[in-house]
């Protein structure tokens, strides 16, 4: 005979729920991102205070830097969020950048709306691509995205050798300028839609499920009916996706199409891991990650605010990076040792 | 990274072995990468018959170029078995070297040299205190520290401007060099750093303690190993390594640009994987990784010789990493 | 038989060069509980794969009701009427309980009336999984199971480790399938619960069937024998017992305390406990699910550090704060998860010779030829099947955990932690472990056992300790140590008071079955 313990009665009572502890979970759960926008705010009323000229401008200046940066994290959080990881965000950036701007050259207004269309389907193609190979070949995602980040930035070389290209000037004045009052930039407005139009309905559907599912806990979600494959591939593909429109901002900002893509894959890993998406998967969302972004930049223009030079504020930022992500292993550590 | 208890017993369940071909490539995979490099090199040939006219001086000058890699490689190699990755390499590699060539005129080239690898051996061991101590993931520590060393490499170089950089001669000589006419230099220093961790992985006590690490650190602790001594030791090891490398390199190309290793970062990695060292850690080995950067550097050959544009080689080089992972994992039936 | 409710038969799957199911076949009529029974490697959890559509078979047939059904995926196996429940639930951890309905698509009032069935009224579905307690999430995959109305209930393990009142609420549901004509498949090492439950059972081995067994008297042994094959007719307890009455028949050899423990407190669980192990004894510990003895072996192991206590190891007070301080002291531990302490991809060898280089003193070169002396001694001493020595993971769960207990032979054992070792493990392996854990303690060692089988006290032990609520409650000779006793004792009741009339008829059914 087996024993069990002579415990009578129900074993766990359920939490009913009142708003005091409703409040309590979302700050136990949603702790780390209320942090970054606190932070964040206390970012922006630095810059204000260091540097009274600072205006809807500065914000917009501000925001426009950060677009490519914003598509760099949502592709790599999707991807992560899944159990994944994808090395080749920056170079498919610059392969969606330069094809945009390619197709875009001599061409009309109009049919840059067909160009903007076809790209974002170029992306979901590419990240269709590096998914099934993930699922196919049986190679860990890193490497594969590794060795296609040499195939997508050689494509983007293909495409156009060397800076060039154009942009439809409704398509460029997407990014400048504010939208409905001076301090909203249309930067930062066109983002936050493109981002939300994707990922709202995402997170909340079956799909969304299953990505979240497969990072947690593979097993589980193989026992509870995910199609494992599907799921992985279609991550990819929403992965790129946002590349796509990473790219495209690319080519919005500068009116042109670069193929050498610029550190967004890395930067995109930074903005990640500080808004607070777990590199194992099935944990965080996109308000982190966006808000990191951000934060990271307005580290850098407050530095140059305080007389900090350029330099240095490259090390300050990976000091900081660092920092942050020692202090979040601390965090993890004491949690798992209680 | 730790299985499921259904997954041990699946496999138990299969029973003792594959067919047994299939086991020796699996333990042996230097064998069909040998068979890989030579077919490369073959490639080669034909296509370039001209080098067989001077095939010494196209060892020779392959090997130059292959060993800057091929110790970058062994970075990787040692993170990679315990699990974790070293993307800081390229950065430390650029710094020993930038370090080594601007202090070489004030302080003599011996203690510039020594600066470099110190260089080196600091930052791995910021690293190791990261990955060790705070256990943060190696992939997001070591690029934040390679970030730094970057922003601190541009910081020094403002320092140093006035003093010139130049290579110190016996580098130039060590890495670029050939004697008697064929044998390149860079051996001597190579040939017995690669016996040295061959020989500790396979018959050291640490060296076992990097597998087990990697493969269980649940049970390594239980078997009384502090991990974060090896963590500590591996990260430190892998930037005194990532200096030599930059310093050969160095020697090799004569400067020390502030480019010059960023390009190798993703081809160790890549030769790491090519010669069968799992990045889940546990697996693996230097031998394989020594010819995978030999494939690479074949490969790169190969592709300049056949004149295909700049867009076509990447393309290639990036398919042909793919292809041998895959057929890797194939082969050895790994998850 | 068109009055099957499930008929798998002529299952076989191929590994490679290797069949796990050569000629596998299951019957189940409805409102029957189906036992499902054999040793590690005898294919049953490939088994359970392919009818719960993990896996696909080679070849073999799996008929529903008289309908032929394909399954190849968990999602077809469910619509044919078969759903499972595992023994590592099936949540995702990192979602609340609500998505993870939705994510099997788990009609939610059909959850939560059974949850309330099964005694968990009041559960919050906005709580994530990965916050709620193991036996919980248990009950969660089961009433998440139970909600989609299977025809075929497939229960792997899943009671193991629960506590009583949820184990009798899964059985009263369980009762209930059957009463409705639907069936259970189950799934246990646990020879005694499948008695009190089982209608039949069918016994695997090499892959193959064996047999199918109409629960009953003398059904026990008639299992045994099919599992274990023609090599092994005698059963289990009389060659132990042989093994624990030779040696005390021999002279009680002179002895001194090895380990004292006293007042120690770790965790919420382990309370006040003090004990004595001495050199030359096999200590048995015996406790109730989750009353601290985990605590208790993972403070002595060194995993974990006490809140408050003494531990004296010779008579010096020891400061454990890292597994190597114990291993230090001469605490070895061998815990119930094999997968805890194996290196699955490494060989058994350099599994053995872990300790080996665990110090930093100890990371220089090897000496090849003395090591392999040492591994090999502890191989042969082990009887470890070394066929599939490359890969450890490849072994069977026997031969991994004799890997595990090999490692401390072979760096030499003076205490000896084991917790729950025989667990999961194969008749044969199991004795060979009791053999070699009297040979420990002729040989001076000292061992603790906790075991969670009642019934290895009196094959292995000297004396035993009875912990309760993080307490020791009772202390006995092994001659004493009989089951009602120990059960007794487990459930905090001081002798001579009357058990809880339903623990009675659970200690009766033991007593009856044992």
């Amino acid at each position: 005979m087996s024993v069990a313990s002579p415990v009578a009665g129900p074993v766990i009572e359920g939490v009913t729920g009142s708003v005091q502890s409703t409040l309590a979970r979302i700050v136990r759960r949603n702790g780390w991102t209320i942090v970054l926008y606190l932070l964040l705010a206390a970012l922006l009323l630095l810059a204000r205070a260091l540097r009274s000229g600072f205006g809807p401008a500065d914000i917009q200046s501000l925001a426009i830097g950060v677009m490519p940066i914003i598509f760099a994290a949502a592709a790599q959080t999707v991807c992560v969020i899944s159990g994944g990881i994808d090395l080749s965000v920056g170079p498919v950036m610059a392969f969606t950048s330069v094809t945009a701007a390619a197709l875009m050259k001599g061409g009309s207004e109009e049919s840059a709306i067909v160009v903007v269309i076809f790209v974002l389907l170029l992306g979901v193609a590419v990240g269709a691509i590096n998914g099934a190979l993930v699922v196919v070949s049986r190679v860990p995602d890193i490497i594969v995205t590794l060795a296609m980040s040499f195939v997508w930035a050689g494509a983007a070389l293909l495409v156009l050798s060397s800076p060039g290209g154009a942009a439809a000037e409704w398509f460029k004045d997407l990014s400048s300028g504010s939208f409905l009052i001076d301090w909203l930039p249309k930067a930062l407005v066109v983002v936050l839609v493109c981002v939300a139009l994707v990922w709202l309905p995402l997170r909340r559907s079956r799909l969304g499920l299953s990505m979240y599912a497969l990072g947690s806990s593979p097993v589980a979600a193989l026992r509870s009916g995910v199609d494992v494959n599907r799921t992985k591939v279609a991550a990819y593909m929403v992965t790129g996706l946002f590349a796509a429109a990473g790219g495209l901002t690319l080519t919005m900002i500068t009116g042109i199409g670069s193929p050498r893509p610029g550190d967004y894959t890395l930067n995109g890993v930074a903005a990640i891991v500080l808004g607070g998406v777990s590199l194992v998967g099935g944990r965080g969302g996109m308000l982190g990650p966006i808000a990191a972004a951000f934060i990271l930049s307005l580290i850098r223009i407050n530095l140059v605010f305080l007389g900090v030079e350029p330099s240095y504020s490259t090390v300050i930022q990976g000091v900081i990076l660092i920092i942050v992500v020692m202090i979040g292993g601390l965090v993890a550590l004491r949690r798992s040792r209680a | 990274m730790s299985a499921s208890p259904g997954t041990v017993s699946e496999v138990a369940a299969a029973g003792p072995g594959r067919t047994p071909w299939r086991r020796r490539l699996s333990e042996q995979p230097t064998i069909p990468l040998l068979f890989l490099l030579l077919c490369l090199v073959l490639l080669l040939f034909l296509i370039q018959p001209g080098i067989l006219n001077r095939p010494n001086a196209w060892i020779s000058s392959t090997i130059r170029f292959a060993t800057p890699l091929a110790l970058l490689a062994a970075c990787q190699t040692l993170a990679m078995l315990t699990g974790g990755i070293d993307l800081s390499v390229a950065t430390i590699a650029t710094m020993s070297a930038f370090v080594m060539a601007t202090q070489s005129a004030g302080q003599g080239d011996a203690v510039a040299v020594l600066l470099g690898i110190v260089v080196g051996a600091c930052m791995g061991l910021i690293n190791g205190i990261g990955i060790g101590i705070f256990r943060v993931q190696p992939l997001i520590m070591t690029l934040g520290t390679g970030l730094v060393g970057a922003g601190l490499l541009t910081v020094y170089q403002k320092f140093v401007l006035t003093a010139g950089s130049s290579v110190p001669d016996p580098i130039a000589w060590l890495g670029g060099g050939t004697s008697l006419g064929f044998f390149p230099n860079c051996l001597l220093l190579f040939l017995p750093v690669a016996a040295l961790i061959i020989f500790s992985l396979r018959r050291t006590g640490y060296g076992r303690m990097l597998f087990a690490v990697g493969d269980n650190p649940i049970a390594a602790r239980l078997a009384g190993v502090r991990i974060w001594q090896v963590l500590l030791v591996v990260y430190v090891l892998s930037g005194v390594l990532a200096a030599i490398a930059g310093i050969m390199l160095a020697g090799v190309t004569k400067t020390a640009a502030l480019g010059s290793a960023e390009g190798l970062l993703l081809p160790s990695v890549a030769a790491a994987v090519i010669g069968g060292t799992s990045i889940f850690g546990g697996r693996g080995g230097y031998t394989g990784s020594i010819v995978g950067a030999l494939i690479l550097t074949v490969l790169v050959n190969l592709l300049t010789v056949l004149n295909a544009p700049q867009p076509i080689r990447q393309i290639i080089y990036g398919a042909i990493i793919l292809a041998v992972a895959a057929a890797y994992a194939r082969l050895t039936g790994e998850r | 038989m068109t009055d099957l409710l499930l008929d798998a038969s002529g299952i076989a799957k191929r590994y490679g060069a290797v069949a796990a199911l050569r000629d596998a076949s299951l019957a189940v009529r409805p409102g029957e509980v189906h036992a499902l029974m054999g040793a590690n490697g005898a294919g049953k959890s490939t088994l359970v794969k392919i009818l719960t559509g993990t896996v696909r078979p080679d070849r073999g047939t799996i008929s529903i009701r008289g309908t032929v059904r394909a399954i190849s995926s968990p999602t077809d196996a469910r619509r044919a009427g078969m759903v499972s429940v595992y023994q590592d639930p099936t949540v995702i951890p990192d979602l609340d309980i609500s998505d993870n309905l939705r994510l099997t698509g788990t009609p939610v009032d059909g959850f939560r009336s059974w949850m309330a069935e099964l005694g968990i009224p009041g559960l919050d579905l906005s709580d994530y999984a990965r916050d709620l307690p193991l036996p919980t999430l248990r009950i969660i995959d089961l009433a998440r199971a139970l909600a989609h109305e299977p025809d075929v209930l497939l229960m792997d393990e899943t009671t193991a480790a629960l506590p009583a009142d949820l184990t009798e609420r899964v059985l009263e549901v369980i009762g209930r399938q059957k009463a409705s004509g639907r069936s259970v498949i189950f799934i246990s090492h646990r020879l005694i619960e499948i008695s009190a439950l089982c209608d039949r059972a069918t016994v695997l081995r090499d892959g193959e069937t064996v047999g199918v067994v109409d629960m009953g008297p003398g059904a026990e042994d008639r299992i045994v024998s099919l599992m274990l094959g023609p090599s092994e007719p005698e059963s289990a307890p009389a060659v132990v017992a042989g093994v624990a009455d030779a040696s005390s028949d021999a002279p009680p050899a002179p002895t001194r305390v090895r380990l004292a423990v006293t007042g120690l407190r770790a965790g919420a669980r382990l309370q006040d406990v003090s004990f004595e192990l001495h050199t030359g004894e096999v200590l048995g510990v015996v406790a109730l699910e989750g009353q601290g003895q985990e605590e208790l072996f993972e403070v002595l192991a060194g995993s974990r550090r006490p809140a408050g206590g003494d531990i004296r190891v010779d008579d010096h007070v020891v400061d454990l704060r890292h597994p190597a301080d114990a291993i230090k002291a001469g605490l070895v531990y061998v815990p119930a998860d094999r997968l805890e302490a194996l290196l699955p991809q490494r060989s058994v060898h350099e599994n053995i010779a872990l300790p080996f280089s665990s110090r930093v003193r100890d990371w220089g070169p090897i000496r090849v030829a003395s090591e392999k002396r040492t591994v090999d001694g502890a191989i042969a001493r082990l009887q470890i099947d070394t066929r599939a020595k490359s890969e450890v993971r490849r072994l069977s769960g026997g031969n991994q955990q004799k890997v595990t207990i090999a490692r401390w032979i072979a760096s030499g054992v003076q205490t000896l932690l084991c917790f729950d070792p025989t667990r999961g493990i194969d008749i044969r392996t199991k004795r060979q472990i009791y053999t070699l854990l009297r040979e420990l303690a002729a040989s001076g060692s000292a061992v603790l056992l906790y075991t969670s089988e009642l019934e290895e006290i009196q094959l292995v032990c000297d004396r035993a300790i009875v912990i309760f609520g993080g307490r020791v409650v009772d202390e006995m000779p092994a001659a004493q140590a009989d089951e009602p006793t120990l059960l007794r004792a487990a459930y905090g009741l001081p002798p001579g008071v009357p058990m809880p009339e339903e623990l009675a008829e659970a200690a009766a059914v033991a007593e009856g079955v044992a």
